[in-house]
């Protein structure tokens, strides 16, 4: 007798089975079939013209972040257990024997490793501030990022990925604007979705702040409302996956950054973050795994 | 000099090296917020920490709340109660 999986292994055997996923032998981390990633790209085109509209700067970015900008987000202090540093070799000979040694003994060879100068990326938009050091034009800047991130969190729920594509636009500049585009993006990203065949609603979010306090200090963002995620039924009805998210900065990235306004005020800033891998299954699980079977008004919208 | 005041000099001294506030600790009475006072809330999980290694005492889930963390005041009434508990 077949044992019932939980819904999550569920729902990632079957995305294994039909061969639209792979599995690495990682929980979290995944192939991807060219269906698969036929719609992931459907999904960022989307996000695509969207930028396009507010005249947004668009930077492709890789799955890793300088060290140094990454101390300046603070991340560590907040969410230490998803971190991911690379690490590497920068012995001589002797060194590289041992080395070879304790890979062949299956010995502790990553002790030998230093600390490079990256680390893994945990959200797309953090490698765009440094790039945005010093006087923004009157108006600000709309910037449209996209790229692999990691956050260490293995899971055989599917949605929850180690590795996994993330769409931002991102408004840098002034603070009335910077919370308007958090409040807009938000109207028009349940939008977008909901045109998909998605149900989506928004919600107040918090980030998950790591430690014994970290429920408190998740209490004070959802207090300030600094942060609304949509969230859809992908593998439960209680409790609903988020697909996207609409967050306020205020100068958290302005000021360590040293991004000015016009006027020379430290610049704030605001984003909204679409999870493509997350919209991805959600989509595969709303209408099937066969894309050329959807509803047609939604492949209209995603494959047009 | 009396136990409770023993107690709030501890607490103030521990505030002092570890809440970053934007003000020196000794202008503030034992009732003014703290966070007010620019303690973040990254800065309140240092002085939680550092008030359980100087205490020897660990915070319960049911005390991990900001408010906990308000005031001079309301850290000596949850380290009175968690040391009478334990007393």
């Amino acid at each position: 007798m077949r044992i019932a999986a939980d819904p999550y292994t569920e729902l990632r055997n079957r995305l294994f089975e039909a061969e639209l996923l792979f599995s690495t032998g990682v929980d979290g981390l995944y192939g991807r079939s060219d269906t698969y990633q036929g719609i992931a790209d459907a999904v960022d085109h989307l996000m695509h013209r969207w930028g396009h509209d507010v005249g947004a700067t668009v930077v492709h970015l890789p799955p890793l972040i300088a060290r140094s900008t990454f101390d300046s987000t603070d991340y560590i202090r907040s969410f230490p257990d998803l971190v991911g540093s690379v690490h590497v070799f920068n012995g001589g000979d002797r060194d590289h024997v041992e080395l070879v040694r304790r890979v062949s003994a299956g010995g502790d060879w990553p002790a030998l490793l230093e600390p490079g100068e990256i680390v893994l990326s945990p959200a797309a938009c953090y490698s765009l501030y440094p790039m945005c050091a010093g006087r923004l034009p009157a108006g600000g800047r709309y910037f449209e990022v996209s790229g692999y991130c990691f956050r260490h969190e293995p899971s055989t729920d599917p949605t929850r990925m180690q590795a996994f594509k993330m769409h931002e636009i991102v408004y840098v500049g002034e603070p009335d604007t910077a919370q308007r585009h958090r409040d807009d993006s938000l109207a028009r990203g349940l939008s977008i979705l909901t045109d998909i065949g998605l149900d989506v609603t928004a919600t107040p979010a918090n980030d998950p702040f790591f430690g014994r306090l970290g429920a408190a200090l998740a209490a004070g963002q959802l207090d300030e409302g600094l942060k609304f995620e949509g969230v859809t039924a992908i593998c439960s009805d209680d409790r609903p996956t988020a697909v996207m998210s609409a967050n306020c900065h205020r100068d958290h990235f302005g000021a360590p950054f040293g991004i000015e306004t016009a006027t020379g005020a430290v610049a704030h800033s605001a984003c909204v973050g679409f999870g493509v891998d997350r919209i991805t299954i959600a989509l595969l699980v709303r209408h099937g795994f066969d894309p050329s079977t959807w509803p047609g008004p939604v492949r209209a919208r995603l494959f047009s | 000099m009396s136990e409770e005041r023993v107690l709030r000099d501890q607490i103030r001294q521990v505030i002092d090296e570890h809440a970053r506030l934007a003000v020196p600790i000794a202008t503030l009475d034992d009732q003014a917020d703290l966070f007010s006072a620019g303690m973040t809330s990254h800065a309140s999980v240092n002085v939680m920490l550092a008030l359980e290694d100087c205490f020897e005492v660990e915070f319960p889930e049911s005390m991990l709340r900001k408010s906990t963390f308000q005031s001079v005041a309301a850290i000596g009434a949850a380290l009175s109660e968690l040391q009478s508990v334990s007393a």
